[in-house]
């Protein structure tokens, strides 16, 4: 590591800064004025930078081409995001907020699919700008003259957008709905048209940011979820809704990171410490940092805080005990009486019903969101395995003590996050979930890295299917009663109290911070449990177990069977299980059925399919 | 017996010196009124008291001891009791479960994972329900009470942990004039019967002047008459400010 290289690094990343800050102004934009928290947004970068590559490949051979090109790319991005809110997002304003996060969800299904459909799943690599496709020497490195406009960029974008914001009628009302929803009401403004104008801009923004990117980063489908994590990021350090913020948010980690790779491998103690493959981990290292000391983001205030709570639901209570016996007696048959393969996929759905259940508990008791829940689960199949293959444990002593692995993860990150609410807390789960996926994934010696682990078989005499399958259910059920149960526990009763009324909570001697803390490390345990068998039924795992997909999933079957209804995350458990199962087979479109399934889902069923029941019951009299 | 007194308290928002020097102290068995208009402090003086915001400077003493800037869960673990403004109770709780979420978190027990709940305490919490008249409605959700009715069980959640002190902000608005007196008489008996020290705001001057023992008057952050409801009735400057013709300092 020398100077040069370290100039040339943080050039670098004042370029790949400017990319992040137009994201992730348009996200904080969004939410700002709406509340919805935009998970599409990376797909509407992605969705850019396709559509710049075909542009620009076709008419991009003259500067004015080539310019017009992203920039009509942009637009168009701009014009799918406000149809997103016209047509879907639009219907869901009255819902409880965490449907705008699944019709969300759903966008970025069909949107990579449709993306595979038009551009195929290999990267692209667009044009090079023309006039602009040299470099230059500076101390001796070469630097692409794009990088300069790429640097540019992001200033230049910042003033236009605060000329807007600070001199348009229209940023006048952005500004008042950003700081007081009830205010926009009251000027008598049109929210409809409010909110898809700042759609379109939020979208148009993240469609230019993905559109300039063209000559540096090849276009892919994996782009949606890297990008809208980054952007989450930024948006979080930078505090909500401002623009500076994000702004100052990017850089600093675009920074971060270029340094990491500019330190490279450093030898200490007879270690050798990669920091250029640290980037991953580094901007959630970063973002939990800076939350820990400023809650609300460096250039954040508390009163734009986003509430983001699920909304209140009524205390429901478990199925009567007969019912509960059916389905468990049902259950326990099942295997005499199905083939071999159906024996394996029940098994799936009781593994993801646990792992749900306990997303659910965190919810719905829990009154907090959690994008990250996928880490307690694969840190409870990272433990088995580990446990398991370099321990040297028996089968049965790794599961038993994954779930304690899993818990005190999970105390550990809640440590940190308890100490948010709201987005903010959703946000830093998703961090840590991702520090520790980066950890399996970049840990080869412990790990193997990308390749994980193989021969994660359990002991001898549950090497049968049916008998592993027995296990499985064994443990789910009584995880899945003791959720029940602890939300009428005493415990229970403290944690909803806090998510009721927190003021009123605390009014009571009851310390609502350690209520979830302790949540975590429940929750974390039973994820922790359902990974460790889920992992034991593979006989191998990798880092998909926690990759974010794995958090989405659990979100989407708890929001799919119902907040509000303690079985519905069992339902949902099944019914995406299921339908995974069979579109994986008949289709290579099968994201893109689920995204318009759950589309549909939330525009026809705001209550998920437990909700449904009473839909039925109520629908005769 | 003083159990609650306050000296030289003072809060600013900002620029907005929302409470600017106030000084409080009431008797075990006492009803303390503290009135003013809109945006004298009121609410203000009670979050620092009970240490949902703590003050800029001055000293709370609970019986003597010093529980400035303390978490507002440890002072009620030193038996004040609290009733917001705007009505705060768990909406999704039963209006039973609701006392009985006090009296779990008085007796500690609401670290246990594995016990069921339902049954935990509900004598108790009937028993409180009785005492603001509101064990009639005990299972039924408190989402769909009426706002007085709120109220009611707002108090008995505050009576849970046997307090010594009971704030009160504006115990009785959004209630109709029958209901008022009820209430406040209600909390007379109460802090009688117990020798509660209570200590309450109130825009409904029948009811401050039929109920209270004492009066203090806030105006712009500071008290500008203290005493007996007869003296504080006859006070100029009370007059002037807040009591005659309607009009007032500060926001209205
Ligand atoms: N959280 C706050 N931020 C800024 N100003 C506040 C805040 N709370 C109260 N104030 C201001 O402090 C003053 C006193 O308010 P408050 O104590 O609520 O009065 P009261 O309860 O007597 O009506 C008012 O001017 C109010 O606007
Ligand atoms: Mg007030």
């Amino acid at each position: 590591m020398d100077f040069s290289s370290i100039v040339v690094q943080f050039l670098n990343g004042l370029a790949g800064a400017s990319s992040l800050f137009l994201v992730a102004a348009g996200l904080s934009l969004i939410f700002g004025v709406t509340r919805v928290v935009n998970f599409a947004h990376g797909s509407f970068y992605m969705l850019g930078l396709f559509l710049a590559y075909s542009l620009a490949g076709r008419f991009g051979g003259t500067p004015t081409g080539f310019w017009i090109s992203l920039l009509v790319s942009a637009l168009v991005v701009g014009v799918v995001g406000a149809l997103v809110e016209i047509v879907i997002l639009r219907r869901t304003y009255r819902s409880p907020e965490l449907f705008q996060l699944l019709a969300t969800f759903a966008v970025v299904l069909v949107i990579k699919d449709v993306a595979l459909a038009i551009w195929g799943a290999d990267s692209l690599l667009g044009r090079r700008a023309p006039g602009l496709s040299g470099s230059f020497q500076f101390f001796g490195k070469v630097i692409p003259a794009y990088d300069l406009v790429l640097i540019a960029a992001g200033p230049v974008v910042l003033g236009l957008l605060w000329l807007i914001v600070r001199r348009t009628r229209f940023g006048r009302l952005v500004r008042a709905a950003t700081q007081d929803r009830e205010m926009v009401g009251a000027l008598g403004v049109n929210e409809a048209w409010l909110f898809t104008g700042v759609f379109f801009l939020g979208s148009f923004l993240a469609g230019l940011g993905g559109a300039i990117v063209l000559p540096r980063e090849p276009a892919n489908l994996s782009l949606d979820i890297a990008v809208i994590a980054d952007a989450f990021v930024v948006v979080v350090v930078g505090g909500m809704g401002s623009l500076p913020g994000a702004y100052l948010a990017a850089l600093l980690i675009a920074e971060v990171k270029a340094l990491c790779i500019a330190i490279g491998d450093v030898s200490m103690f007879g270690y050798t410490v990669s920091f250029s493959r640290l980037t991953l981990v580094v901007e959630f290292v970063v973002m939990a940092v800076v939350l820990v000391v400023r809650p609300y983001g460096l250039l954040g205030r508390p009163s734009a805080t986003p509430r983001a709570q699920v909304a209140i639901m009524a205390a429901s209570r478990p199925p009567r005990g007969r019912w509960i016996l059916l389905v468990i007696a049902v259950l326990a048959v099942a295997p005499l009486l199905i083939d071999r393969y159906s024996i394996v996929l029940l098994n799936d759905v009781l593994v993801f019903a646990l792992f749900a259940a306990s997303l659910h508990f965190f919810m719905g008791t829990g009154g907090m969101i959690s994008f990250g829940h996928a880490a307690y689960f694969g840190i409870g199949a990272y433990a088995a395995a580990l446990l398991l293959k370099r321990a040297g444990l028996q089968m049965e002593v790794a599961l038993t003590l994954a779930p304690v692995a899993g818990g005190i993860a999970a105390l550990f990150f809640g440590w940190f996050c308890v100490r948010l609410s709201g987005v903010y807390l959703a946000m830093l789960t998703l961090a840590f979930a991702q520090i520790a996926w980066s950890i399996a994934y970049q840990w080869d010696a412990l790990t193997g890295g990308s390749n994980g682990m193989v021969g994660v078989w359990p002991a001898a005499w549950l090497a049968d299917k049916a008998a592993f399958y027995w296990l499985t259910l064994g443990v789910t059920v009584v995880g899945v009663l003791w959720l029940w149960r602890m939300a009428s526990s005493p415990f229970g009763y403290g944690l909803r109290a806090g998510r009721d009324s927190p003021l009123r909570a605390e009014a009571l001697g009851i310390d609502v911070r350690r209520q979830q803390w302790f949540t975590f490390g429940v929750v974390g345990a039973v994820a922790a449990a359902a990974g460790a068998l889920y992992a034991f039924s593979k006989g191998s795992i990798s880092p998909d177990v926690m990759g974010i997909q794995r958090s989405v999933d659990a979100l989407v079957m708890v929001l799919l069977g119902g907040v509000h209804s303690l079985v519905g995350p069992l339902v949902g458990a099944a019914v995406l299980t299921w339908l995974q199962d069979e579109i994986i087979r008949d289709t290579e479109y099968w994201r893109g059925l689920l995204g318009l399934a759950i589309l549909a889902l939330v525009l026809l069923l705001p209550q998920g399919l437990a909700g449904a029941r009473d839909l039925w019951r109520r629908k005769p009299a | 017996m003083t159990v609650l007194s306050a000296s030289g308290l003072v809060k600013s928002y900002g620029g907005v010196k929302a409470v600017r020097g106030v000084d409080l102290r009431v008797d075990a068995g006492e009803l303390l009124a503290l009135i003013g208009p809109n945006g004298a402090g009121k609410s203000t003086c009670f979050n620092m008291l009970m240490g949902q915001i703590a003050p800029d400077a001055g000293r709370v003493e609970l019986l003597g001891a010093d529980i400035t800037g303390q978490a507002p869960r440890r002072i009620w673990r030193q038996g004040v009791g609290r009733t917001f403004q705007i009505t705060a109770t768990f909406a999704s709780m039963l209006v039973r479960e609701n006392v009985q979420t006090a009296l779990m978190s008085r007796h500690r027990r609401l670290g246990n994972l594995f016990l069921s709940a339902t049954k935990l305490y509900a004598e108790g919490a009937l028993a409180l329900l009785e005492r603001v008249g509101m064990a009639d409605q005990a299972e039924r959700p408190c989402s769909v009470l009426a706002y007085g009715d709120l109220k009611r069980v707002e108090l008995a959640m505050a009576l849970a942990n046997d307090p010594k002190l009971l704030l009160m902000d504006e115990p009785t608005a959004g209630m109709a004039p029958t209901e008022r007196q009820a209430m406040m008489a209600l909390v007379a008996k109460l802090a009688r019967e117990s020798r509660i020290a209570v200590l309450f705001t109130e825009h409904d001057m029948d009811a401050v002047f039929t109920h209270a023992d004492r009066i203090v008057v806030l105006n712009r952050g500071r008290v500008i008459a203290e005493g007996e409801p007869a003296d504080v009735r006859a006070d100029e400057l009370v007059q002037r400010v807040y009591l005659g013709g309607g009009t007032m300092f500060g926001h209205v």
